[in-house]
């Protein structure tokens, strides 16, 4: 039987990894750069689309040279290819978006060891064709990515009151005011915690939570 | 052909390296200018930031032009050179330990801003990962500091990391460097905090006390060295007040 260019299981591809398989909810990877970045949206934004590119292309290619890679070489070639392609993404941000790349600094060069990617290389890019390689990587690479984005909207919101740097809490809410004639600030304040990196794993926590009780599947029996 | 083989393992990975090793050559190779001149827009907004400029990456070259009427390079002895003090690297000087102190070079730029004349300084230090570097505007009496930029590469978040605040940078403004004798005495970044009349003190960072002993450092090394320029304008300056009194009593 001749399947379908989108058939069931390749949408399956993609939708497993952003639930029920999600790479850092679920399978717990990726969790140092979600810790890291998430303090702003632009960041973590610019963070998914170097993945998304990074994760694709190494699974494409790895999966077209899937069959004259030897075997003894695999993990080292599927790390050339990621370190290249890592190197590559970096050169692109320091020409481009320098700002970016400053604040990203080394987490761009530590895709390299982003458990994910060497993860769905070895997993699946090396013996699966082109094409679900290119979805599967897709679907992991988006999975990661609305963590990541998620996890940065409550962290900027809530820790610096703005979002892709836009002022989005009334700055009137800070102000001070003046009740019978004592001077106090309250209204609104924002959570420093919220800056700081235990904030990103009690965020992915909650998604965590959410996702573990709206899928019983999901929870060990013991 | 056999997949498993030694020579087919070898010519692969030979293959493979050469294929990835010239593509990426050529794509920093081209991508180069582009990574320069960011580098650059980073610099003269670094330095226009001392004096209190916040240019972007876009007015960068505009306002550095606008404000930088001059710049010019001393050595250890804080003689004056020859040279574009822009094109100095002092974190490339600062790495390297083999330079002798007679090699090193030291970058000195003038600014006019609302008709005042400021001389600013880049410095470079160690902070407790890494190297910290940093700008300070100096006043015309080469001795007030006007403004003062940090930054860092690795430093703690929240603690040394800190340096690069408003916070920490503005206490500097109006500090001295030079005391009521005359002697050069730079400022220091005191734990425990400063008395606030001290001209030569600002509060440091608590738990971010090797940072701050590395800015302490840092001015102190530095501004040492371009004291000694500055002190011979001074007496340039005096010998000249001197030769005018001397015409007009002839």
């Amino acid at each position: 039987m001749k399947k379908s260019f989108f058939s069931k299981q390749h949408q399956r591809l993609i939708t497993d990894p952003m639930g029920d398989q999600n790479p850092i909810t679920i399978q717990v990877l990726g969790i140092c750069s979600a810790l890291a970045i998430t303090t702003q949206l632009a960041n973590a934004l610019v963070m998914t689309l170097a993945v998304i590119f990074v994760m694709i292309s190494a699974s494409m290619i790895i999966s077209i040279l899937r069959n004259s890679i030897p075997n003894r070489i695999r993990i080292i070639v599927q790390l050339l290819v990621v370190a290249s392609l890592v190197a590559l993404v970096d050169q692109i941000l320091k020409a481009f978006l320098p700002d970016a790349s400053d604040k990203l600094s080394v987490f761009i060069g530590l895709i390299i060891t982003n458990c994910i990617i060497m993860g769905r290389l070895e997993a699946f890019a090396m013996g699966n064709k082109v094409w679900e390689s290119f979805l599967d990587a897709f679907g992991n690479a988006i999975g990661y990515g609305w963590i990541l984005v998620a996890v940065a909207f409550v962290r900027e919101l809530f820790g610096s009151g703005k979002l892709m740097g836009y002022q989005i809490i009334p700055l009137s809410w800070y102000d001070t005011m003046t009740v019978d004639g004592v001077e106090k600030s309250f209204v609104y304040f924002n959570n420093n915690l919220m800056i700081l990196p235990p904030m990103a794993l009690i965020v992915v926590g909650l998604i965590i939570w959410v996702q573990r009780s709206k899928n019983e599947e999901l929870i060990e029996n013991d | 052909m056999n997949k498993e083989s030694n020579i087919y393992t070898f010519t692969f990975a030979i293959i493979m390296v050469l294929v990835i090793g010239v593509s990426l050559a050529v794509t920093s190779e081209v991508l180069q200018p582009r990574k320069k001149q960011n580098k650059n827009d980073k610099k003269m907004m670094d330095i226009l930031s001392a004096i209190n400029i916040d240019a972007s990456r876009e007015n960068a070259q505009q306002e550095y032009d606008k404000y930088i009427y001059s710049s010019s390079i001393i050595d250890n002895m804080g003689r004056v050179l020859e040279g574009d003090a822009f094109k100095i690297d002092v974190l490339f000087q600062y790495r390297d330990k083999t330079l002798l102190p007679e090699e090193r070079r030291y970058p000195l730029f003038k600014a006019n801003k609302d008709g005042s004349e400021y001389f600013i300084v880049p410095m470079v230090g160690s902070g407790l990962w890494g190297p910290i570097w940093g700008f300070i505007a100096l006043e015309n009496d080469y001795n007030t500091i006007y403004g003062a930029a940090f930054d860092h590469k690795t430093e703690t978040p929240g603690l040394g990391a800190e340096i690069n605040q408003d916070f920490f940078e503005q206490p500097f403004v109006g500090k001295k460097i030079i005391d009521d004798n005359g002697v050069f005495v730079s400022v220091e970044v005191q734990k425990g905090g400063a008395q606030s009349n001290d001209p030569h003190a600002v509060d440091g960072i608590t738990g971010g006390t090797i940072t701050s002993d590395g800015v302490t450092d840092m001015l102190k090394n530095t501004l040492m060295i371009y004291n000694k320029y500055f002190s011979s304008l001074i007496e340039d300056d005096i010998k000249k007040d001197t030769l005018d009194i001397i015409n007009n009593i002839d």
